[in-house]
């Protein structure tokens, strides 16, 4: 019997998983591995709301999930053009090596 | 939602996505976590398939499997002499903390709340999908297909190099 706890506890667990790789990994293309994790497990979150909640119109959650889709793809495209201008000037990615703003 | 194959299918998806997600953090080279990643995106794309969102777990696997993935990985041979060992920072124990922590309350308030939920399921078409977005979120759509079109101009202006911004000039 699947409940709505289930999503979620997926949801969350996915969304940990995510921050842990956000906050611990030193390239910065597996920091937006993470970041990517992280919004997936929202979208389950928000879909498991819009099929399991009482709602007048749960079709309004499947809408939210798809400009979350739309926003992780712009922000996928931006933030790997900002590694490779980065890469180009520093020859480097490491989120722990680019410290330009620490004198 | 109930019946063995649902439930069959849940439990192996779970497993499926939360183990290819350990396994991004845990792989050693970063090819390898870009294909765990992409593993993770197929199990939550039959997620969305489990909660009746058919649509979006095609446009799941064609954004996030198609494109996004495919961007990683070109990223990953664009950065050639970067690491390519998917080591950690020295923040890797506190986030480890922070992590199992956030996991904890987390599942904690899901556990201890009195959701109201619905047990037949509603109808969720992919037409209604449509029809939603085309007349609700009508402003939204709009509002997305502009930072759309503003973030690829701006990740091309991003990445072009300064020769040829120079011989724009010319």
């Amino acid at each position: 019997m699947l409940e709505l706890e289930h999503f979620l506890t997926v949801g969350a667990l996915l969304f940990a998983i995510g921050l842990l790789i956000a906050l611990s990994k030193r390239n910065a293309i597996a920091v937006l591995m993470g970041v990517e994790l992280m919004l997936n497990s929202v979208n389950i979150t928000l879909l498991a709301f819009s099929r399991f909640a009482e709602s007048g119109r749960p079709i309004s959650g499947q809408a939210f999930v798809a400009f979350v889709i739309t926003v992780a793809a712009a922000e996928a495209a931006v933030a790997l053009a900002l590694a490779a201008a980065v890469y180009r000037n520093r020859d480097t990615i490491n989120v722990d090596q680019i410290r330009l703003l620490r004198s | 939602m109930e019946g063995f194959g649902v439930n069959l299918a849940f439990w192996t998806l779970a497993v499926l996505t939360l183990g290819s997600a350990g396994g991004v953090m845990a792989a050693r080279s970063l090819f390898h976590a870009v294909l765990f990643l992409i593993v993770a995106f197929l199990g939550v794309a039959g997620f969305f398939v489990l909660l009746s969102a058919e649509f979006l777990a095609m446009a799941q696997v064609i954004i996030y499997v198609g494109a996004i993935a495919v961007l990683l990985l070109f990223a990953v041979l664009l950065t050639p002499r970067a690491d390519r060992n998917n080591a950690e920072t020295a923040m890797a124990a506190p986030a480890v903390l922070l992590a199992i922590a956030l996991a904890a309350v987390v599942i904690f308030v899901i556990q201890d709340t009195d959701w109201a939920t619905v047990t037949a399921s509603p109808e969720l078409t992919g037409a209604e999908l449509g029809d939603a977005l085309l007349s609700t979120w009508i402003l939204p759509f709009q509002v997305a297909s502009v930072l759309l079109t503003a973030a690829l101009v701006g990740a091309i202006m991003l990445i072009r190099s300064s020769d040829e911004e120079a011989e724009d000039e010319r």
